[in-house]
């Protein structure tokens, strides 16, 4: 089959690919862009480490194709930052040591970054739901909660 | 997964055009949460997929609670748990949508495609089944609107002919004093399949008696059960011990389960009756409140 050319934008700038129809926005993200940050842990949608925000929703880019992007808008991992600026979700999920092999970490952080942003003051049963699509087989789940909760009082704080 | 032709038509008529006219096995394409794993494992192959989120009238909720609502088959789990009156209308059907899968998963997934991937396990289906919601199919030969449990006709099959898809699932006017309530039992507390699912819709009276009702029960049969002698325990009852003893009796003579390693046929059927009755007292106490 021959590739589609798609114009799309990611990170807030214009960007073009080929693409071919089979391809997920995963594949494209990580094999046509190099933005390798998103990760493949299962392809199926299960395991939420591929995590990105399309038209500002949080969506599995596993589970979407490179060819439905047409004029849309994807937000990776890789925007999380500004510049050398961590993102406060980013700087305590190391203070409070939220990882250990960190495969599962920019899935997590695009998604709680989601969580705050509709819901700035999260229980811990929200927080845990919200994040219910995301596995970590390292860490037990405890210490990304309360960074996620810690962050969420800290930036209602510093407002 | 193998190649296919991609197309993302813009109108119904476009659609239908594509869908009709593709050679080989076309395939409609909405969330996706269910067709890109179908695809990367290989169980389908199409030679087309057709995307219908950019036809304007599939991603719309219209209509009200008295007139009817009208969800476009390709409105997200998101976007309807966001629309306030549509929950506080058909707080069942929203619940059975909204329990599919992850937050990530809402974002994507869709009441027509839950429908149309006709798993026995949907989550979406019984409450709209429940709910008497009508489907509107667009075809070659025009528009047609079957009630929804007429598409699902087995695991993985529909009723649907070649070229046609579903638009849309019209909601009926909603009378006061009516509540429904979906519930699903798992074996994990999110992100599995359910073992029974349970939708009840119901009407009362002035007086309490509840002159309406509807029962659907997921995942105890091939399709989803509209279960009549359920409801029929319902009606004319003011809905206590003795009716609600009745309803789940028939839910669970109802049951027609498969064993499987999430629950043996045994379990199944007993859970049904047991949801069944706790569906519906959620549902009595919001129609109560619902004036
Ligand atoms: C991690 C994960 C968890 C899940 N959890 C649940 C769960 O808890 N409960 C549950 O019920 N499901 C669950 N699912 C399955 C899936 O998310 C749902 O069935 C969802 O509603 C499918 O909708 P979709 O729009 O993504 O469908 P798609 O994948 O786009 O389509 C599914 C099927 O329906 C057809 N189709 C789609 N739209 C139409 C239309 N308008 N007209 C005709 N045919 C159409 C497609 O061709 C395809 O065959 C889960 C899936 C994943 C990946
Ligand atoms: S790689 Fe997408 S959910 Fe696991
Ligand atoms: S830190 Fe290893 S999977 Fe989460």
């Amino acid at each position: 089959m021959s590739k589609l050319h798609i114009s799309a934008t990611v990170n807030g700038e214009a960007v073009e690919y080929l693409c071919d129809p089979k391809q997920t926005l995963l594949d494209v993200l990580r094999d046509e862009l190099n933005l390798t940050g998103s990760k493949e842990g299962c392809s199926s949608g299960d395991c939420g480490a591929c995590s990105v925000t399309l038209d500002g929703r949080l969506v599995c880019s596993c589970l979407v194709l490179g060819v439905e992007m047409q004029g849309r808008s994807v937000e990776t991992i890789e925007n999380m930052a500004s510049g050398e600026e961590l993102h406060p979700l980013q700087q305590k999920f190391l203070e409070a040591a939220a990882l250990q092999c960190g495969f599962c970490t920019p899935g997590f952080l695009v998604a709680a970054k989601a969580l705050l942003e509709k819901n700035p003051n999260p229980t811990e049963t929200e927080a845990r739901y919200w994040l219910a699509g995301n596995l970590c087989r390292c860490t037990g789940y405890d210490k990304i909660i309360r960074a996620v909760l810690e962050t969420a009082a800290d930036m209602r704080g510093s407002k | 997964m193998s190649g296919f032709q991609y197309e993302a038509p813009v109108s119904v008529d476009e659609a239908v055009g594509l869908l009709a006219g593709a050679k080989g096995l076309a395939k409609v394409l909405a969330g996706g949460t269910d067709l890109l794993v179908q695809l990367r494992t290989g169980a389908v192959q199409p030679d087309m997929v057709v995307d219908v989120k950019r036809i304007d009238e599939l991603r719309q909720i219209s209509g009200n609670a008295a007139s009817g609502f009208v969800i476009g088959a390709a409105v997200s789990g998101s976007e309807i748990g966001e629309h306030a009156a549509l929950v506080k209308a058909w707080p069942g059907v929203v619940e059975g949508m909204e329990l599919i899968g992850s937050t990530q998963i809402q974002g994507r997934a869709t009441p027509g495609g839950n429908l149309c991937n006709a798993s026995p396990a949907g989550d979406c289906t019984p409450g709209l089944v429940a709910a008497g919601a009508i489907c509107v199919v667009a075809g070659p030969k025009g528009r047609r609107e079957i009630p929804v449990e007429q598409v699902p006709v087995g695991p993985g099959k529909t009723s649907l002919a070649k070229g046609e898809f579903v638009v849309a699932l019209k909601l009926p006017p909603r009378a006061k004093n009516s509540g429904d309530a979906y519930l699903r039992m798992i074996p994990r507390t999110e992100m599995d399949i359910a073992i029974v699912g349970a939708g009840v819709d119901l009407t009362l009276d002035a007086s309490g008696t509840c002159t309406h009702a509807r029962v659907a029960l997921g995942a105890v049969a091939p399709t989803v059960l509209l279960v009549d002698a359920a409801a029929k325990a319902l009606i004319g009852s003011k809905i206590d011990d003795a009716a609600l003893a009745k309803l789940a009796a028939a839910a669970s003579a109802a049951c027609k389960p498969i064993s499987d390693k999430r629950g043996t046929i045994e379990y199944r059927t007993k859970v049904a009756g047991v949801l069944a009755r706790r569906a519906a007292v959620i549902a009595r106490d919001r129609a109560r409140s619902n004036g």
